[in-house]
C-alpha cells in the first residue's frame, strides 16, 4: 500500500533510465484494450522498434480473442495488455511466460513495484493504475444544497433531492449493462460491504448471505435512479448522457476520465464535472470499488528472439518518464516520475482509502459471468434479492464444476 | 439424370459438406461429453502494485502432465447435458416435488437459463414464422397486382430489410425505442409514464425483437413468393373469372396450391433460421430480458473470461436436436407427397 502511494504522490528522482532501443530482429505483435492511455504506451513503444516488425490492435473486444488467439503456436500476438481480471484465463490456461530473465538484462527504468509476481516469477510488468470513482456535477449540487457524496447512502439521498427537485429525471449512472457490467458493479459493492466471494479460501461460493442482499438492494435503488435502459448501458453510453447533461453523479472508471473532460462537448458541463473518491457504503470504511492495474505480458508461444524485442519495446514504454510528463492527464501511471493530476484523484484516494485490489484468483471468472446474467431479474423486479443470490452460486457451482475447480 | 453422373455433379458440394459441416459437428458431439480436470491448485505469494498476498493459482507443471495424458478432458458422459446450465434433470425433478401447483413449477423451471431461453427460442419461432409467411405473401399478391411501371424500385424499397446487415438494422431500431429516441420517448408521452423503458421491460423486449425479426426475414418470403407467382398458369385464373370466382376464391383455391411446395420450402428455411436467433439479442442488448440457444452458446464461449467448451458443444448438440424435432412434421409431410406424386 505504502509502495503505491510512494510512487503516486512523490516525484521520484533518479537517474533517467532509457531503455536501449537497439533492437535488431525479432516481430512483436500487441493485443490491447482500446482508450486513449493505451494508445499513447503503445506509441510510445513503437519509438523503440528499431528494425523489428511492429504490429498493433486495439480492440475493446480483447478478452473474447486473448486467448485463443495466444492458444495458437506460434500465437498471433507476442504482447498481451492485461489487467488483473484478465491475466487470469491466461495463467489458468499457462499461455504466458515468466520474463525475470528479461527484467534483469533489459528492465532498468522498471520500478519493483511495477511487477507483478507470481510464487517469484514476473508474469506481467504494470504501468498503470485503475479504478472506478464518483465523478459529480458541482453546479447541479451547490444548486439543490448538497454535499459532496461519501457513502452510497448519501449518493441516493443527493439523487432523490435532485429529481424531486426536478431538475433531472435520472440523476445517477452507472455501468449497469447486463453482463460483465454489472458483475463488476455488484464485486465493487460487495467488497464495499466488506464480503467475501469464497468460503476460506476454497472455490465454494459465498454471497448468498446478508451482506449480498444489502449489495443487491443497494444496486437496485440506484437503478431506480437512473435512465430506464440502464441494463443496456455501459461506460461508453453513461459518459454521453454524462456529456448531455443528463447526469448529476455517475460511477466511473479514472481511466475514462480523459475522454469525459476534453474539449469536445459543452464546456459548462466539462466546467463543472468534480472528480472525486468513491463512495462507502452500509457504514463500511473500505470503498465500495476494486483497484486495477494493467500491464503488460509476453506471449509463451512465441520465440524467445520475439519475447526478446517485444519485452524491450514495452519496457521503454513503461518506463518512459517522457510518455507519463507529456501524458498525464490520461491515466495514473505507475511509472517513475509521474506527477498526479487532479485527474487521478479517484483512484489516490481509492488506495489512501484501503481500497482492495480486484480478486485475482482462477475461479473469479465463472463467478463474474454468473453474476452478470443471473441478477438481471432482480433488477427489473421479478425475482427477490435471495432467488437472486441462490441462482448465482448454482449457475457459478455447475460451470465450476464442469472447469474443475469443485 | 443417371445415378453416376448425379454422384459426380454431387462429389464437390458433398465433400464440403462433410469437410466443413459434418466433422465439426462429430467433433463438437465429442467434446460435449467432456469436462476439464480437475483444477490442481497451490497456494504461493502474489505481488502487485497494491501490495503482496498469499493466494491459489493453477499449478501449470501437474495439469501439464495430465493434459498431455489425456487432451479432451475428463470424459463426463451426459454430466453436461442433465446440470443446472442445461436439461437441470435434478432440478426439474425437485421443483416438481416441492412445487403445490403447476404455475409455481413452471415458474421455477422457467427460471433455469436453459429452459429460460429455450422458452424465448420457441415463442419467437412460433410467432414470427407465420407472421413472415403471411406477410411476405401479402407483399407478393400485392405487388404481382401493381403497374409494372413502379414494380422495380418497389421490389427494391420491399427487400431492402434484407439487405441491410442485420445488426445494422437492430441497431437503428435499438436507437430508435431508447427512452429518449424517437419510439421511446413517444411512448413515455402516450403511456403518460416518465419511467417506461422499451429495453428494460422484459415483455416490451420480446416484442421489440419479434417484430424486427418480422421485419427481417418476410422479405425472404416476399421474393421466393414473388418468383412462385410468376408461374401461376393464367388460363386456370381467366377460367375462374369467367366461372365469377372472387379474388379470394382465385387465390385460395388456383394459386396457393399451386404454390404450395414453396410454402413448405420458406416455412422450413424461416423455422431453422428463427430457431437460431442470435443476432437482434445483441444488436438490442438484449441478454437481460432474452435469451436464446444461440446466445447460450455464445456466452459459453465467449462472454466469460473462462471458455466453457463442454457447455457450448452441449448446448450446440441440443439446438441440433430441437430443430431436427420441429422440422420432423413438415419433413414428414413433404416426404409423403413425394411418394405420392410419384
Amino acid at each position: 500500500m505504502k509502495k503505491i502511494l510512494v510512487t503516486l504522490l512523490f516525484l521520484l528522482f533518479g537517474t533517467v533510465a532509457n531503455a536501449d532501443c537497439n533492437i535488431k530482429s525479432g516481430s512483436i505483435n500487441i493485443l490491447a484494450n482500446d482508450f486513449p492511455a493505451l494508445r499513447t504506451l503503445v506509441e510510445t513503444a513503437k519509438e523503440c522498434k528499431g528494425s523489428a516488425d511492429f504490429k498493433v490492435t486495439h480492440s475493446a473486444e480483447h478478452n473474447k480473442i486473448a486467448v485463443p488467439a495466444l492458444t495458437a503456436n506460434p500465437s498471433e500476438f507476442s504482447v498481451r495488455v492485461a489487467a488483473n481480471s484478465s491475466i487470469v484465463p491466461l495463467m489458468n490456461a499457462d499461455l504466458i511466460r515468466p520474463m525475470n530473465d528479461l527484467v534483469k538484462k533489459y528492465g532498468k527504468g522498471i520500478q519493483e513495484s511495477q511487477l507483478i509476481t507470481i510464487d517469484g516469477k514476473v508474469m506481467a510488468v504494470a504501468f498503470m493504475a485503475n479504478t472506478q470513482h464518483l465523478y459529480v456535477r458541482t453546479d447541479v449540487l451547490k444548486e439543490n444544497g448538497i454535499a459532496i457524496p461519501k457513502t452510497y447512502e448519501e449518493v441516493v439521498a443527493a439523487a432523490e433531492k435532485i429529481r424531486a427537485a426536478g431538475k433531472m429525471k435520472y440523476p445517477y449512472a452507472a455501468a449497469y449493462k447486463a453482463g460483465w457490467n454489472l458483475a463488476e458493479e455488484f464485486v465493487n459493492m460487495y467488497i464495499g460491504h466488506g464480503g467475501e466471494f469464497f468460503k476460506d479460501g476454497g472455490a465454494q461460493p459465498n454471497i448468498n448471505n446478508a451482506k449480498g442482499v444489502a449489495t443487491l438492494n443497494m444496486l437496485k435503488k440506484l437503478a431506480d435512479l437512473s435512465n430506464p435502459d440502464y441494463l443496456t448501458h455501459d461506460s461508453e453510453a453513461i459518459k454521453v448522457e454524462w456529456e448531455s447533461g443528463n447526469v448529476a453523479i455517475m460511477t466511473l472508471w479514472a481511466s475514462r476520465s480523459g475522454t469525459l473532460l476534453d474539449d469536445e462537448g459543452d464546456a459548462k458541463i466539462t466546467a463543472a464535472t468534480k472528480l472525486v473518491a468513491p463512495a462507502t457504503v452500509g457504514g463500511g470504511n473500505i470503498p465500495a470499488a476494486t483497484l486495477w492495474w494493467d500491464g503488460f505480458t509476453l506471449a509463451k508461444n512465441r520465440s524467445d528472439a520475439d519475447a526478446e524485442a517485444s519485452f524491450r519495446a514495452m519496457a521503454h514504454a513503461a518506463s518512459s518518464k517522457d510518455m507519463v510528463a507529456k501524458a498525464a492527464d490520461q491515466a495514473v501511471w505507475l511509472v517513475e516520475g509521474f506527477v498526479p493530476g487532479p485527474k487521478s484523484v479517484g483512484v489516490i484516494e481509492a488506495v489512501k482509502m484501503g481500497a482492495k485490489p480486484y480478486p485475482m484468483l482462477p475461479q473469479m471468472g465463472l463467478m463474474h459471468g454468473a453474476l452478470g446474467s443471473e441478477i438481471v431479474e432482480f433488477l427489473q423486479g421479478n425475482e427477490s434479492a435471495e432467488q437472486a443470490l441462490k441462482d448465482v452460486e448454482a449457475a457459478y457451482i455447475t460451470k465450476a464444476k464442469e472447469q474443475g475447480f469443485l | 439424370m443417371p445415378n453416376r453422373s448425379f454422384f459426380w455433379f454431387f462429389f464437390p458440394a458433398g465433400l464440403a459438406m462433410i469437410l466443413f459441416i459434418g466433422l465439426p459437428i462429430i467433433s463438437t458431439g465429442i467434446q460435449s461429453f467432456y469436462a476439464q480436470h480437475d483444477q490442481i491448485l497451490i497456494e504461493v505469494k502474489k505481488c502487485d502494485p497494491f501490495g503482496c498476498k498469499t493466494s491459489v493459482v493453477v499449478d501449470q507443471e501437474a495439469t501439464s502432465k495430465i493434459k498431455e495424458e489425456k487432451p479432451l478432458g475428463k470424459f463426463n458422459g451426459f454430466g453436461t447435458y442433465i446440470d443446472r446450465n442445461h436439461l437441470a434433470s435434478d432440478q426439474v425433478s425437485e421443483f416438481w416435488s416441492e412445487s403445490k401447483s403447476l404455475g409455481e413449477f413452471i415458474g421455477k423451471v422457467g427460471n433455469l437459463p436453459f429452459y429460460k431461453a429455450l422458452l424465448f427460442t420457441l415463442t419467437y419461432c412460433v410467432i414470427v414464422t407465420p407472421c413472415v409467411l403471411l406477410l411476405g405473401f401479402i407483399i407478393a399478391l400485392s405487388l404481382n397486382a401493381i403497374s409494372r411501371k413502379i414494380r422495380g424500385p418497389l421490389i427494391f424499397g420491399t427487400i431492402l430489410p434484407m439487405i441491410v446487415t442485420p445488426l445494422v438494422g437492430s441497431l437503428v431500431l435499438f436507437w430508435m425505442i431508447d427512452a429518449e429516441g424517437i419510439i421511446g420517448a413517444n411512448l413515455q408521452i402516450l403511456m403518460d409514464d416518465p419511467y417506461l423503458s422499451v429495453k428494460s421491460s422484459k415483455a416490451l423486449t420480446w416484442i421489440t425483437i419479434i417484430i424486427y425479426g418480422v421485419w427481417h426475414h418476410s422479405p425472404f418470403a416476399f421474393v421466393v413468393f414473388y418468383a412462385a407467382l410468376q408461374t401461376v398458369p393464367q388460363e386456370p385464373l381467366e377460367a375462374s373469372i369467367i366461372d365469377g370466382a372472387s379474388r379470394f376464391q382465385r387465390v385460395k383455391h388456383i394459386v396457393l396450391p399451386h404454390i404450395y411446395p414453396v410454402v413448405t420450402f420458406v416455412a422450413l428455411i424461416s423455422l431453422m433460421d428463427n430457431f437460431r436467433v442470435f443476432e437482434p439479442i445483441i444488436g438490442f442488448s438484449a441478454e437481460g430480458s432474452a435469451q436464446s440457444l444461440s446466445w447460450l452458446i455464445y456466452d459459453n464461449l465467449v462472454n466469460e473470461e473462462v471458455i466453457l467448451f463442454g457447455s457450448a458443444a452441449a448446448t450446440s448438440i441440443m439446438t441440433i436436436v430441437g430443430i431436427s424435432i420441429i422440422l420432423t412434421p413438415v419433413l414428414l409431410r413433404t416426404w409423403k407427397e413425394f411418394r405420392t406424386n410419384r
